[in-house]
């Protein structure tokens, strides 16, 4: 590529805010507002996503000057299937609760457009090194924002964040938060609040 | 968005001042003092009636939570208001409106905190998010109501029968509406005591009479389009009719239909509303029986009692659609 390579550090921060996958491109937003409805749920799909990526960003970068470029797609989503089965029997064997609540939400990692846009546009054409970095930082990214995600809705929805009740008895829930209405709302909230404050920085 | 905005508001300013020096316009001449603060004001004139009934039947509860409503949506506006650095829109009334309607929505035992977050949400997401008055696709007190309805389902569904009929003593004593009575129990509710509003609902829309005197002083001074409640209503005794027709045993007839629940109030009050509907004559009446189809299915055979709310809401969100596909032909115009 002609691009003027960016610095490894760089390579790593751009995933948290600058390219965040949620809040900058919006990748991967049927995990984000289908099972961030309490703040393990958002750990635990940001950490499954997280291994996927990262492992298959490192095995494509490996495989990259030996996948034909007219079977790439498919080669691709072999490798990312074979890594989501090994995160959905691992949660189904160690963490069968959140397992059953996440539901066919692992599964459907291996479809999440983050991990194959990643793959497509970064691992297949970087080395090893910088492929790795970006996992780690798109992971990061996406896994905080879910975080995030899951701890507003739990907080509004249940009165408790990672299962803590917080609120008292007179908090009354906001049953919407937890159902579908309540992700797209803070969602838009969080891009909102993310653009203002990109709008900021550019005028300072 | 943030950086345009006040930058075009001093642009306008600017350009208004000359205005006043020397007026250059093309006819018609005609003026009249009618603006955007004279009809808000005018339709919190006409929700009067409903208001004072409500406070009538449901007592204190009712004065609490319409305040509250309409001191919080008011506050918001002004906060907004703020935030966006822009002049003060509170004086024209169309936070109070949207305060006052999301008040008559309620059920009488809602809570305060409820009733304040249901008017954060209105004025806040339902208005100010979509740019302020005459930008919101959807009437900002029923997405207000919408947004409670999905937070406190059990809250929301909780009524208590009118003071006078729960007697002097007994302060709210809990009683299932019209609608609810019919579709759960199907039991019917007598024309005159749904007519006068002397039935469990929600606060403003109890009573079809203060409605209708609100409601027709409305049309009469043509601030709401006469063609959506007419086609709303019309459409609701129609489709309703068809079905009672069929089987009057198993559906209510027409004019209870047109009596329960919120119908009235979303009819004259609510679809009516002058930014969320349509503009061209087709569209009004294609969103009028749209509202009339989706209320009589929503009541017939949804799970809820009552479809008012998400009838307007729904064809809320269809009226740039209707307008765009209903545009007048244009006369004059050469063929390219």
């Amino acid at each position: 590529m002609a691009k003027k390579q960016i610095s490894i550090w760089q390579e790593i921060v751009k995933g948290l805010w600058r390219e965040n996958p949620v809040l900058a491109t919006l990748l991967g937003l049927c995990p984000t507002l289908a099972v961030t409805n309490t703040a393990v749920n958002g750990l635990a799909m940001g950490l499954a996503t997280s291994f996927v990526l990262l492992s298959s960003s490192l095995f494509i970068s490996i495989l990259r000057h030996f996948i034909p470029h007219q079977v790439r797609i498919a080669s691709y989503i072999v490798i990312i299937a074979a890594f989501v089965t090994v995160a959905d029997r691992f949660l189904a064997g160690f963490f069968p609760v959140i397992s059953q609540s996440l539901g066919p939400y692992v599964p459907l990692i291996v479809v999440n457009c983050l991990i194959l846009g990643r793959q497509e546009a970064f691992s297949s054409k970087n080395k090893i090194g910088r492929s790795l970095l970006d996992g780690i930082g798109m992971g990061l990214g996406f896994s905080l924002v879910l975080i995030a995600l899951g701890m507003v809705r739990e907080l509004l929805g249940s009165g408790s964040i990672f299962g803590i009740t917080l609120l008292g008895e007179w908090f009354e829930p906001w049953m919407v938060m937890i159902l579908p209405p309540g992700a797209f709302l803070t969602l838009g909230f969080f891009i909102a609040i993310a653009n203002w404050i990109n709008d900021r920085r550019a005028t300072a | 968005m943030s950086t345009q905005s006040p930058a075009s508001s001093k642009g306008k300013s600017k350009l208004q001042e000359p205005e006043n020096l020397l007026i250059l316009a093309s006819s018609p001449h005609l003026h009249t003092t009618t603006s955007t603060q004279s009809i808000m004001w005018q339709v919190v004139l006409a929700l009067l009636p409903a208001t004072a009934m409500a406070i009538y039947y449901f007592r204190w509860p009712a004065v609490v939570i319409i305040l509250t409503s309409v001191i919080t949506a008011v506050l918001t506006e002004a906060i907004i208001n703020r935030l966006k650095g822009e002049t003060p829109t509170i004086t024209d009334g169309s936070a109070v409106i949207t305060g006052l309607l999301l008040a008559l929505t309620l059920p009488p035992t809602f809570s305060i905190g409820g009733t304040i977050l249901g008017a954060v949400v209105a004025i806040g997401i339902g208005k100010q998010l979509f740019g302020g008055l005459g930008y919101n696709i959807f009437n900002p007190a029923l997405l207000g109501r919408a947004f409670l309805q999905a937070s406190f389902p059990i809250g929301m569904t909780t009524w208590s029968v009118p003071a006078t009929l729960a007697g002097s003593a007994v302060d709210g004593l809990s009683g299932a509406t019209p609608l609810g009575l019919y579709k759960f129990e199907h039991a019917l509710t007598g024309y005159a005591d749904l007519f006068v509003g002397n039935v469990g609902g929600s606060l403003g829309e109890t009573s079809a009479l203060a409605i209708l005197i609100g409601g027709i002083y409305l049309l009469i001074r043509r601030f709401a389009d006469w063609r959506i409640p007419v086609s709303y209503l019309g459409g609701v005794i129609v489709i309703g009719g068809i079905f009672w027709a069929f089987s009057p045993d198993q559906f209510p007839d027409p004019v209870f239909h047109l009596l329960s629940g919120g119908l009235m109030l979303g009819a004259f009050f609510m679809a009516t509303d002058m930014v969320t509907s349509p503009i061209t004559r087709l569209a009004t009446w294609i969103y009028g029986i749209g509202m009339a189809l989706i209320l009589v299915i929503i009541r017939l055979f949804g799970g809820l009692p009552e479809g008012v709310m998400y009838s307007i809401l729904l064809m809320n969100a269809v009226t740039p659609l209707l307008n765009r596909y209903t545009r007048p032909k244009i006369f004059g115009e050469v063929q390219s």
